[in-house]
Formats: structure tokens, C-alpha cells, sequence
């Protein structure tokens, strides 16, 4: 096993002619928990989609895990069991329960008994604070209780890495709180993280780096203290102080 | 010879329902079967299957069923198979259901949110357990009221097998006329007997249509 989690260089991605990201370069540790942040149509969520290739990419390298994405075979099928992801907008499957959303994955591409993998869903709705909710259905739970779903459905095909993709945005404010929670937690544990957010208390408590995106191009990365304290890109310098 | 109308002619009549009802059914199930190829072809990365499909849906749509039953009762013989009513019929209504459901299909599937197959994607889930487990039921919810409605018109639709000379409702309705000329009394009751089959589904495919607005809305 490698120490790095990820790895990409000179990453370039295009939609049609519009240049998305920009000679990409980033190298995520083991354990490392990453902030990034930047303007609206800066390219955070195309980076982080490229990570599981939501997004192909049109130059460069991505290595996930010692696997190299852009190698072909089945590595991609392999990056994405290794990789959660939680979106802006929950994206639970409607038609199915709390658990059944759960185990699909598990029981689908990693061939796990019914019985085993709901008892490891019940395990992590026990840790998103939902155990009770596991035979409702996504319609019938709040934003911030979907959300936690999300996550647990993702935890459930045991991740090595987590991407967020500003999973806060779309809750009510009363309901950010249980939901960064729930992503500090995981910190804690040691997860390898990729969050997309303008919570800023939120990156100062866990993260490890904190990353400023404008243009497809990432223009500043830092530790909490000193990307906050210390900014010295002006973009940077006007976007802290509008989100401030 | 002109002849009074029967009770033996009007078993005739009701008793040819059955081969209206065996080849709408016919055609509904290999059209199904069609109509999800052409709607999976349609909705697929590449972009020769999506033209293929979409080539087949234009000319089948395009023409007239009539003029499909035609080209397949003569094509028969083209190819080597026995010239038979029946067989001409369930080929032409087939394809012909194959392109409508496979538009009404590939409308539900695209209707799915595309977050729907983004969080399967990231979960690892392949093309077909996506497609079997996350896309399709949620597109079959919203296709359900299409789909019946359609199978009105197919039923409706297979009156024209009469023309290539399949004996089915209409054309037991025409031959009875030949010999009774009592074309009110005949037709009237053909078309009774369309309504008693399509009345009751058109009532269905309209309630859930409503109970589909309702879901949306809410
Ligand atoms: N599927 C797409 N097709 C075309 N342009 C896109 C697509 N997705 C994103 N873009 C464009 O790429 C840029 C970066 O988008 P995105 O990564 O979503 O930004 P962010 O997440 O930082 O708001 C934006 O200008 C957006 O309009
Ligand atoms: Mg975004």
C-alpha cells in the first residue's frame, strides 16, 4: 500500500472548448483531509468528479490507491469501490428503503451476503445517529437525515477515500450542524478526505489543507492558519472576505 | 345472397375478440421487449447505437402502419417465409410498437435526475445493475400511464391486419356485412366491442396520469 492516496499530475479537463481544469497538479496523504473552497464555476466539483471519473479527463495522470484511473481495464471499477462520494443533492435512490439504499452497492459489485451487508449498514446508520430510520423510505427524512443516509450508504462499501461535494448547501441551516458532525467524526477516524465546502469553521477544525480553486486552476493551498491568516492571493484575499 | 343477421353472426363477431386480444397481446409483449432495446440504444454513451435507434424510431413513426403491414405481408414471401395473415400482422405491429414504446422509454429514462445514475456510478454499481436497479424503476413509474395509453391505440390498431387479410374483429365485422348488409347494425356493434376493450384501460392510463401529477407536485 502506498502512503499517498492520491495522486494527480497536469490534469486538464475540457467541456467542449471551455479549458475546466488547468494543469492540475495535487498530492493527497494518507489520512489527510482536505478543504477546498473558491467561487461558484471554479472547477471544485469537476476536480473532485475526476477523482472517480464522474468526469473523464483529457490530459494527465490520476493515480487513486496505487491504481492508475486513466489506465483502463477495470481500474476504474476498482477506484470507485475504493471511493465514496456525497453529493450536494443527497441523490438517494427514492424507490428504495434507508437500508435498501445501503446494501445495493455492497451486494451488487462486492458480492456480499444480504445478512452481512445489512448488518454493516445498521452499523453505520448507528454511526450517521439514524439506526431507526433504516426501513423508511428518503421521501419520509429531513435534508440533514438524507444527507446522513448518503453518507452511510457510501461508508457501507468501506472506503478508503471520501469525497464531499458541498454537502451542506442544499439543508436548511438548523440542519448543517448535524451533518458537519457527522463528517468531523469521520475525520477523527482517520478517513482520507476531499470536501468541498464553505464552511469554513468546519475547515479550520479538520482540515489538514485548505485549497482556493478559481478558473479550473488551483491558485493557493495551505495549512487552516495560514491559508486563513495569512492569504496572499488577492482572489483569495476578496473571496475570504465575501464569505467572511 | 343477402341474408338476415343471427345470433350465429353475432358469435361470430364476439368470438373474433379473441384474435384482436392474441395479437395486441402479442405485439404489446414483443413490442415491450423492443421498445427497451430501442430505449437502452437510445439512452447509451455510444453514439452508433443511439443513431441506429433513433433512424428506426423516424421511420416507424414516419409511415404509416398500414404501409408497414404491407411491406411485411409481401416481405414474407421475400424472404422465404410462408405468406401467413397472422404472422405478417405480429412482425409489422411489433415493430411498430417497438419504436413508440421505445420513444415513450427512452422520455422516462432521460426524466430519471441524472444524480440518480451519478450516485450509482460513484457507487460502483455497473451499466446493468444501474440500469436494473436505480434507472429503470424509477422510469417505469413515470412510463406507466404512456404506456397504457398506447396500448389503447395498439388494440385500436390492429383493425388494419383486416386489410392483409387477418381475420380478427374488424375484418369478422366485414364479412358478416358482406352477407347480411346490415352495416349499422354490424359496425355498430364491432365498434361497441373496441370500446369495451379500450374504455376500462383509457380509464386507467387517465387515473394514473392524475395520480402522477399528484406525486409531482407534492
Ligand atoms: N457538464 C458540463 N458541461 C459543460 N460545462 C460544464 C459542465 N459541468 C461544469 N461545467 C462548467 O465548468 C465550470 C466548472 O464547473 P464546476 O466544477 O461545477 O464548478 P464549481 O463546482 O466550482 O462551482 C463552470 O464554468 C461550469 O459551467
Ligand atoms: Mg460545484
Amino acid at each position: 500500500m502506498t502512503e499517498h492516496a492520491i495522486i494527480m499530475r497536469a490534469v486538464n479537463k475540457y467541456y467542449g472548448a471551455y479549458h475546466a481544469l488547468v494543469d492540475i497538479d495535487l498530492t493527497v496523504t494518507r489520512g489527510e483531509r482536505i478543504v477546498i473552497c473558491g467561487p461558484s464555476g471554479s472547477g471544485k466539483s469537476t476536480l473532485i468528479r475526476t477523482i472517480n471519473q464522474l468526469e473523464p479527463i483529457e490530459s494527465g495522470t490520476i493515480i487513486v490507491d496505487g491504481v492508475e484511473l486513466t489506465a483502463g481495464g477495470d481500474n476504474v471499477a476498482k477506484v470507485r469501490q475504493d471511493v465514496g462520494m456525497v453529493f450536494q443533492s443527497f441523490n438517494l435512490f427514492p424507490h428504495m428503503t434507508v437500508l435498501e439504499n445501503c446494501i445495493l452497492a455492497p451486494m451488487k459489485t462486492r458480492k456480499t451476503p444480504r445478512a452481512e451487508a445489512e448488518a454493516t449498514a445498521r452499523k453505520y446508520l448507528e454511526r450517521v445517529r439514524i439506526p431507526e430510520q433504516a426501513d423508511k423510505y428518503p421521501a419520509q427524512l429531513s435534508g440533514g437525515q438524507q444527507q446522513r443516509v448518503a453518507i452511510a450508504r457510501a461508508l457501507c462499501m468501506k472506503p478508503r477515500i471520501m469525497l464531499f461535494d458541498e454537502p451542506t448547501s442544499a439543508l436548511d441551516p438548523e440542519m448543517v450542524k448535524e451533518v458537519l458532525d457527522t463528517m468531523i467524526d469521520l475525520a477523527r477516524e482517520g478517513m482520507t478526505m476531499l470536501c468541498v465546502t464553505h464552511e469554513m469553521d468546519f475547515a479550520r477544525a479538520v482540515a489538514d489543507r485548505v485549497i482556493f480553486m478559481d478558473k479550473g486552476v488551483i491558485v493557493e493551498e495551505n495549512a487552516p492558519d495560514e491559508f486563513f491568516g495569512n492569504p496572499r492571493n488577492e482572489r483569495l484575499q476578496n473571496f475570504l472576505g465575501q464569505i467572511a | 345472397m343477402i341474408r338476415e343477421f343471427s345470433s350465429a353472426d353475432l358469435m361470430f363477431i364476439v368470438s373474433a375478440v379473441r384474435w384482436t386480444l392474441i395479437l395486441s397481446a402479442i405485439a404489446f409483449l414483443g413490442g415491450a421487449l423492443g421498445g427497451l432495446a430501442v430505449a437502452l440504444a437510445r439512452t447509451a454513451q455510444g453514439r452508433l447505437r443511439r443513431r441506429i435507434a433513433a433512424g428506426f424510431i423516424q421511420v416507424f413513426q414516419g409511415t404509416p402502419l398500414l404501409m408497414q403491414l404491407f411491406l411485411v405481408y409481401f416481405g414474407l414471401a421475400v424472404v422465404g417465409l410462408p405468406i401467413d395473415p397472422l404472422l405478417a400482422a405480429a412482425v409489422a405491429l411489433t415493430l411498430h410498437a417497438s419504436a413508440y414504446l421505445g420513444e415513450i422509454w427512452r422520455g422516462a429514462i432521460e426524466a430519471v435526475p441524472p444524480g440518480q445514475t451519478e450516485a450509482a456510478t460513484a457507487l460502483s454499481l455497473s451499466y446493468k445493475d444501474r440500469m436494473r436497479h436505480v434507472v429503470l424503476p424509477q422510469a417505469m413509474r413515470l412510463a406507466t400511464a404512456p404506456t397504457v395509453g398506447f396500448l389503447v391505440q395498439l388494440i385500436k390498431g390492429t383493425s388494419l391486419a383486416s386489410i392483409i387479410g387477418f381475420t380478427e374483429l374488424t375484418r369478422a365485422g366485414q364479412i358478416i356485412n358482406n352477407a347480411t348488409f346490415k352495416p349499422f347494425l354490424v359496425f355498430g356493434t364491432v365498434a361497441a366491442l373496441y370500446f369495451v376493450l379500450c374504455w376500462p384501460l383509457s380509464l386507467l392510463a387517465r387515473r394514473m396520469e392524475a395520480r402522477m401529477r399528484l406525486a409531482v407536485t407534492r
